[in-house]
């Protein structure tokens, strides 16, 4: 499956990439997966959306698709399928908190 | 003819601030790194190509990056610092014990004989090594397992490990500075370490004279001298002449001997500068003037430095990573301000010049002098 995946600006110049990121995710599109491949293929992003041990989402980071707030569903529920196929990007947000 | 080249981390950015020996005009590149914290800058003794930085934020944490060609180009390295074992716990400000928690790195501090390895000085105080030039990092967990480490308690800007120094002519002795532990020496390389707080004062804790809980602010060493060792505490500038042993308080005839950073000339062990800052409640410059005092004798007589620097209507502070020498003859003397000027000195403090005077606000300043 090919995922787009938009990252927030700060995270686009650490990974050196412009626009969207097509990631092929293997298996269940999920936000674990989706992260799992993102991290893969960038691996400068480690540790900037997600803990690197305990994989838990940074506070101040959001996940979001299709109009919906998906940052408190668990990592290995599938993401909606309008995501998984491409029509629909899966939205990496900081967090809008000042500063 | 030499160069400088003055690393200067802020709230929104990296600027790197070159000039040639005369230091009097200066070319300034950045923002780099935009937007983001960077603690600390600082560059290989060993490969002066070779640099650091730290790159941290509230929303994406830590970033470790890392130059081969003086600043010009930078690549992420690693930035994982995994506590080693079983995270025990802290006191956190209201007394209540805390699990140990990484939050960013405040120092990165270069190998004087290896570009490959590099400390990293974290918050909550721990003290890490990296010798694949910062692609993993294991830390040297017996500071963080010292007995006292229950008791530990955060300044008001974290519990910060801010502070390290690597003795040339001992290379396994280390010393370090927590925000508020205190100051600690290793002499196996970092395997084990002793609190070195005799002769601290701190009316802030509940015995004043303990062996851990006082607000080393800063130390600093003169690499010809490394058993004399000078000290901004929160309150009190001391000075040791046994490698920490024991302290006394050269305050002397200061405004106030509150402050951060404090920094050695370059050739001469016995002068030494700081900047006094109002009280521990209102953190900016007594009188609305920006005083820098140096001291020729170690301690107990300063003199002010004027000249040069704002006298009326100023209240910046300057942080504890925010001062630094080059080892020009004369020696070149640097500060950074939390209104964003960063000052030269080319004659050792007697005049002093902006290099500029809008950035973000400054949270460290290293020097480098280049061929």
């Amino acid at each position: 499956m090919i995922v787009r995946v938009v990252l927030p600006a700060h995270l686009r110049t650490l990974a050196h990439i412009d626009g969207e990121v097509k990631l092929d995710v293997a298996g269940p599109v999920t936000p674990g997966s989706v992260l799992d491949t993102l991290e893969a293929n960038y691996p400068m992003l480690r540790g900037t959306i997600r803990d690197q041990a305990t994989h838990q989402r940074r506070a101040f980071v959001r996940f979001f698709a299709c109009q919906e707030d998906l940052s408190h569903e668990s990592p290995d529920v599938p993401l909606p399928d309008a995501v998984a196929s491409g029509a629909e990007p899966f939205l990496i947000v900081g967090a809008m908190a000042g500063g | 003819m030499s160069k400088v080249r003055v690393l200067v981390g802020t709230r929104k950015g990296a600027f790197v601030l070159t000039s040639d020996g005369k230091r009097q005009r200066w070319d300034v590149s950045g923002p780099h790194f935009g937007g983001w914290e960077i603690y600390h800058l600082k560059a290989s003794p060993a490969d002066p190509n070779r640099l650091y930085a730290s790159q941290s934020s509230s929303w994406f944490g830590q970033v470790i990056q890392r130059s081969n060609d003086g600043g010009q180009t930078w690549d992420t390295v690693g930035n994982k610092f995994a506590y080693e074992g079983a995270v025990g716990t802290h006191l956190w400000y209201d007394g209540t014990p805390r699990s140990w928690e990484f939050a960013r790195v405040w120092h990165l501090e270069p190998s004087p004989t290896d570009p490959d390895t590099v400390y990293a000085g974290i918050q909550d105080a721990a003290l890490f090594r990296s010798s694949d030039g910062g692609q993993t990092w294991q830390e040297l967990a017996g500071l963080r397992t010292h007995k006292s480490a229950p008791l530990w308690q955060p300044g008001a800007g974290g519990m910060c490990l801010h502070t390290i120094l690597l003795d040339p002519s001992r290379p396994n002795r280390i010393f370090i500075a927590i925000s508020a532990a205190g100051v600690f020496r290793s002499d196996d390389a970092g395997t084990t370490w002793q609190p070195m707080n005799r002769g601290l004062r701190s009316e802030q804790i509940p015995d004043p004279t303990a062996e851990v809980g006082h607000c080393v602010h800063r130390i600093a060493m003169h690499g010809s001298r490394p058993d004399v060792l000078f000290m901004q505490k929160h309150w009190d500038v001391m000075r040791s002449d046994d490698a920490g042993e024991s302290w006394r308080e050269v305050s002397g005839n200061l405004p106030t001997d509150f402050g951060f950073p404090i920094d050695v000339h370059a050739h001469e062990p016995e002068t030494i500068y700081v900047v006094p800052i109002k009280s521990d409640s209102e953190h900016y410059l007594p009188e609305g003037k920006l005083r820098v005092y140096r001291s020729r004798t170690g301690g107990n007589e300063w003199e002010a430095l004027t000249k040069g620097l704002p006298q009326r209507d100023c209240y910046v502070n300057v942080l504890r990573d925010s001062m630094a020498v080059d080892s020009l003859d004369p020696c070149g003397v640097y500060f950074g301000t939390t209104g964003g000027q960063v000052y030269v000195s080319p004659d050792a403090g007697d005049s002093w010049a902006p290099i500029v005077r809008d950035l973000p606000s400054v949270v460290s300043v290293e020097v480098q002098t280049l061929p």
